[in-house]
């Protein structure tokens, strides 16, 4: 039974037992030398495990009475979350070490947030969900925090700490109210509760608390303040790292807490979702356009993007989950790229955030602000590129869910937020004469920069078999 | 007779505030760990009573297991402080501003 149980959830504990034992190892021998090594190791072994997870083929398993689900969903977000984080570490190394932040608790910092990741999309259970979640932000609020020295990171740290533990307690409270008012805490058991007839006001209370804590994990308007900040005062690999995983693995949880606990009550919280994500498409579009500093400036357009992905599950379907992994798979791969272009830009060594720093960059490097013009494109959502598709799936599923409104708001605000996207094409392209960027010749975040742009052209042939997977993730969640 | 109407609203008061603590305080960042923590703890009486208005343990588990993670949370977080005490010389709300929002 436990053997059983524990060959379930292998992969967590590979990971864990892996940071715990290279922490050890680090503390007592030579500690930050090793730091370079732990970093190459761990995305190895993230890559490993993300190739382990994807080919361990179809069914559910589930463990510890239900707490832990195993199915398609789950290895659809573990594997994306898996193959960015490894990519966001192989990308931050160079960055790290050339400013002296290479420190060895970050790739293990960073494997344990990726633990509670997994954790949180396979979560059956409040209360594994909130052990999962908690794992997941308290190793974040560190990494904010990891340029000791720096009054802007330890202030990101602070008030992504603040702001994160009123989220957890947000979550918290619905979480007992659910318990409560439901009896149980398993996933499984709550969807029974609902349905037969009505869901009692106090589990309505309990899913807005709970849809409110997740709403600020995934930074959606009203709940998105510290977004920004923490964007701007974190060091850029943190940043990049923010902008990808977290993001995938707290959708991922949002999806298996609505469909899994709730998914009998679709018409209860349909119109909830559909009003954050309204919010979050316009405030996302709209506040950008001021931002001169790009860190804060992909912030909002996270916050804008995330409304979007929320788009596909406020349509309450099978469909809709599929929009939704689609589009975050995407998103994860042009965040990725276009952080690896961030952090290549730096003036006399120092990193440089600002835009009107890219002015005519296209006539230095040619080769890199057109792979960067191919990845604004498609995070604006013009037609040709990748990025237009996951919004055309999440548009569809807001359409066929019965979401009209919502799916013209969204074209509406996709249209706003071009704006700003196209205003970086226009600096590196068209901008006047300015303080040249360095000259970065760092193969690993080229090599990123123009696989995740190729991905955004060539993807569009068949997107790489991802829509196959994200139609049985989807039905696995969905039923 | 106290019944589970009165434990739900102790524990609704101090959850408030706790969120007003957490919002109206512009005094003292330490004052902001203690508010999070009333949160926690209201959340922990909650789930204590439902345990015993129902009659089943998940509930008491699940409250050893927030309890845990608040002293965690309580350590990540002044750690965290004392790293900015150390660069900006204050804990002050209002001095949590070097970047705006």
């Amino acid at each position: 039974m436990i053997q059983a149980d524990l060959t379930i959830i292998l992969p967590e504990i590979i990971l864990a037992v892996f940071a715990m034992l290279a922490l050890l190892v680090a503390v007592y021998s030579v500690k930050d030398g090793l730091a370079s090594v732990l970093v190459w190791a761990t995305s190895a072994l993230m890559l490993v495990l993300a190739v382990f997870i994807a080919s361990k083929g179809m069914g559910t398993n589930i463990a510890f009475g239900g707490m832990y689900v195993d199915d398609g969903f789950s290895r659809f977000s573990k594997v994306a979350i898996l193959v960015s984080a490894a990519a966001v570490l192989l990308m931050s190394r160079e960055y790290m070490a050339r400013r002296g932040l290479l420190r060895f608790e970050y790739p293990l910092l960073i494997a344990l947030s990726v633990v509670g990741m997994m954790m949180m999309v396979s979560a059956g259970d409040l209360m594994s969900l909130y052990m999962g979640l908690e794992l997941q932000s308290l190793a974040l609020y560190v990494v904010a925090a990891l340029r000791r020295d720096s009054v802007k990171s330890t202030e990101a740290g602070l008030k992504y700490f603040v702001l994160g533990a009123l989220s957890s307690g947000l979550l918290l409270y619905g979480a007992s109210l659910v318990y409560g008012f439901a009896g149980t805490t398993l996933f499984s058991g709550i969807i029974q509760t609902t349905h037969h007839g009505e869901v009692s006001l106090g589990l309505l209370f309990g899913l807005i608390f709970l849809i409110s804590g997740l709403a600020f994990k995934v930074s959606a308007v009203p709940f998105h303040m510290w977004t920004p900040d923490v964007y701007e005062g974190s060091p850029t690999p943190v940043t990049a790292f923010f902008a990808t995983a977290p993001k995938m693995a707290a959708m991922g949880l949002f999806a298996r807490v609505l469909h899994d606990a709730f998914g009998a009550a679709v018409a209860d919280w349909q119109q909830v979702i559909a009003l954050l994500s309204v919010l979050s498409m316009f405030l996302g579009a709209v506040a950008a356009i001021g931002q001169r500093d790009i860190k804060r400036l992909m912030a909002y357009s996270s916050i804008a993007h995330m409304g979007f992905a929320m788009m596909g599950l406020a349509a309450g379907t099978a469909f809709g989950v599929q929009a939704m992994l689609i589009y975050m798979a995407i998103y994860v791969t042009m965040n990725v790229g276009t952080f690896a272009f961030v952090l290549m830009m730096e003036k006399d060594g120092q990193p440089v955030t600002d835009i009107a720093s890219l002015n005519l960059y296209a006539r230095r490097e040619p080769g890199k602000a057109l792979a960067m013009l191919v990845l604004l494109f498609s995070l604006a959502g013009v037609p040709p590129m990748l990025g237009f598709f996951g919004k055309f799936y999440v548009l569809r599923a807001a359409y066929e869910g019965g979401l009209a409104w919502l799916a013209v708001a969204g074209v509406v605000a996709s249209v706003i937020g071009a704006f700003y996207y196209l205003r970086i094409v226009f600096y590196m392209y068209f901008g006047e004469e300015g303080e040249e960027l360095d000259k970065n010749r760092s193969p690993v975040l080229w090599g990123f920069l123009m696989a995740s742009a190729a991905v955004m052209l060539v993807g569009i042939v068949n997107m790489f078999g991802v829509e196959g997977a994200a139609v049985a993730a989807a039905v696995t969640l969905v039923n | 007779m106290i019944g589970l109407e009165h434990y739900l609203t102790v524990a609704a008061t101090l959850f408030v505030i706790g969120i007003f603590g957490l919002f109206l305080n512009r005094k003292n960042v330490i004052i902001l760990l203690m508010s999070i923590e009333l949160m926690l703890l209201a959340v922990n009486i909650n789930l204590v009573a439902f345990s015993s208005f129902l009659g089943d343990l998940v509930g008491q588990v699940f409250t050893l297991f927030v309890l845990t993670v608040a002293a965690a949370e309580a350590a990540i977080g002044l750690a965290i402080l004392v790293c900015f005490f150390r660069n900006r010389g204050t804990i002050d709300v209002e001095d949590v501003n070097m970047m705006k929002g």
